[in-house]
């Protein structure tokens, strides 16, 4: 008897929080993707209505908006920030002396919050009080840089915080990789009298394909999240000019009575994720599996 | 992150190396600057700021919007400064890191050390669930929170917290005891110790730097978490990152910059401090989130 209920109290203990996992991320994604199928406004109801949220949702122009601003910020975020952390972690693999403290500094910002940063870059970026008025206190009177109060550079002024904030996690990622790599290679090159240049274009970044991939899959998958830092920075302004998915889902869903729509727009963010997630993760653990 | 092979170095001349220390001490300057501006100005007179040069330091120190930030500035409605949601934010954070990571070690324990037909479908099914965007759960959990009678209060965070934590804690502990001789477990077991006897005293006392790791994630996270914040709290339940943004972004009064930027540094300080602290746990709980399977 006793051995019985041994065998049944792993089962037990993993129960509660499997259960929690279904119901509460598989339970509500079916639940959410059964509200963009219907008539819900303010409160949700279960008139069912098809495809219309998402007929409605593709023809407006917030939405519209938000997308391209998405690729715009994605794109950018995404590759500077890997060019960035790449470059970063290969001038810091250069046996220097206080790396730890260099690399602590690279990397404190991932352990702030955005709506924190969003307030530094929020007024730093301030035409009135901030860089603009800084240069013309050093006396470039001429010096203008208004792009946050810009509808049509306003998302530009996104990227360049949420690259600060994000680059040295990217540089770490890499750091790691390029420390795994096999001295012998290099060495071996070196006698073949390959410059340092030549060896790191040719031989090493090559050799940092799976780090790119990571890079690539975490920053997409930020990228497509993002909401407190265009809050805290911008709130979606000048107008509707730094709108992305996450800020209309929530304007839709809980200030303009639109669930339906907003819950449309939900969907389409976690198919965006996990079209990259899930190969992403089958593959890793593939790999892990067949090393084992 | 070990320095173990730094062989892979350039063999540079002087130059090259004097330019390579150039650049990142250039961007040393680069990440510290915004901490620099929050800092130079939450000590200056607003008058100063508003005058004055914003990459200065003061010229006349205040500590005045620091105490203003803390505990006077209109937030919302009510002239209490950030106190009271600082305070929140402990209340939420404790017990939901605690429960997350608690129950983390837990489900590692079960799914690495008794295997059972399935356990890589839960297993690969919470770790999905670490990436989902949580827009696609605000509206049930809404609903939800309401039923239970927990719309907008501590306890509702806590909970929401903890259930949206577990996939990461889980996948912390899993890869962790996954590397846990699993012989041990098994004599232990020979010689009658129960399920939870050989949790406590077998894997727990072994688990230092996993629970540190996993702290340090979830505290971060969930101190730092502004979208179930602005979502799920109510007045007296607000935490400190959607209490800093209605201070900020108040469109009423005059705008105290000096005083944003000191809470902006409240706000930051807690987390800021385990980072400097414990950093290298932090970086290896980033890595864990990057690198699964």
């Amino acid at each position: 008897m006793r051995d019985r209920l041994q065998e049944w109290v792993p089962r037990i203990v993993l129960a509660p929080s499997f259960a929690a996992i279904v119901i509460f991320v598989y339970g509500f994604i079916l639940y959410t993707g059964w509200l963009s199928l219907t008539d819900s406004r303010m409160l949700p109801n279960n008139e069912f209505i098809g495809l219309a949220n998402y007929e409605k949702l593709f023809g407006l122009r917030h939405w519209n908006v938000a997308l391209k601003n998405l690729f715009i910020f994605g794109t950018l975020y995404i590759v500077i920030s890997s060019a960035l952390g790449l470059f970063l972690a290969i001038l810091l693999d250069q046996q220097i002396r206080n790396e730890g403290f260099i690399r602590t500094v690279y990397l404190y910002p991932m352990a702030i919050s955005f709506i924190v940063t969003g307030v530094a870059w929020k007024w730093f970026l301030d035409p009135g009080i901030g860089l603009q008025n800084t240069m013309h206190q050093w006396g470039w009177q001429s010096f203008e840089f208004t792009w946050i109060k810009d509808r049509n550079l306003a998302i530009y002024t996104i990227v360049i915080a949420a690259i600060w904030q994000s680059s040295g996690y990217v540089m770490a990622m890499f750091l790691a990789g390029l420390r795994g790599v096999d001295n012998e290679v290099i060495k071996a090159a070196q006698v073949d009298g390959a410059s340092g240049f030549l060896i790191y274009r040719r031989i090493i970044i090559p050799m940092m394909r799976p780090v790119f991939l990571s890079a690539f899959v975490v920053l997409t998958h930020l990228a497509i999240k993002s909401y407190d830092l265009i809050v805290a920075m911008t709130g979606g302004g000048p107008g509707r000019a730094t709108e992305m998915p996450a800020t209309f889902m929530y304007s839709y869903t809980f200030t303009r009575n639109q669930m339906g729509v907003g819950a449309s727009s939900a969907i389409i963010m976690l198919i965006m994720i996990f079209s990259i997630i899930v190969p992403y993760l089958y593959s890793e653990i593939r790999a892990g599996r067949d090393k084992k | 992150m070990s320095a173990s092979s730094q062989d892979n170095a350039l063999q540079t001349s002087g130059i090259m190396r004097a330019m390579i220390y150039a650049l990142l001490i250039f961007f040393v300057i680069y990440y510290l600057l915004p901490l620099w501006i929050m800092i130079a100005n939450s000590l200056k007179p607003l008058e100063e700021i508003h005058s004055g040069d914003m990459l200065a330091p003061p010229r006349s120190i205040t500590f005045e919007p620091w105490r203003s930030a803390w505990s006077t500035t209109q937030v919302g409605v009510e002239a209490t400064g950030l106190r009271p949601y600082f305070i929140n934010s402990i209340l939420m954070v404790v017990p939901a890191v605690v429960l997350s990571t608690f129950l983390g070690a837990l489900n590692g324990y079960v799914l690495t050390k008794w295997q059972f037909r399935g356990a890589n479908l839960v297993f690969g099914l919470m770790l999905l669930a670490c990436f989902i965007p949580f827009q696609i759960v605000l509206i049930p959990m809404a609903r939800i929170l309401g039923m239970l009678g927990l719309a907008g209060t501590i306890p509702g965070l806590v909970m929401v917290h903890t259930i949206y934590g577990l996939g990461f804690t889980t996948l912390f502990f899993r890869n962790y005891y996954a590397a846990f001789p699993t012989e041990l477990v098994r004599a232990a077991q020979i010689d009658g110790a129960s399920f939870f006897q050989v949790f406590w005293r077998i894997l727990v006392p072994s688990s230092g730097p996993i629970i540190v790791v996993t702290i340090i994630w979830q505290f971060t996270n969930v101190w730092n978490d502004f979208l179930f914040g602005a979502s799920f709290s109510s007045y007296d339940s607000t935490p400190i990152t959607v209490a800093l943004n209605n201070l900020v972004n108040s469109s009423t009064g005059v705008k105290e910059y000096n005083v944003h930027f000191a809470g902006a540094i409240l706000a930051a300080l807690p987390t800021l401090i385990v980072y400097i602290v414990s950093g290298r746990y932090f970086v290896r709980g980033l890595m864990a989130g990057a690198v699964k399977g």
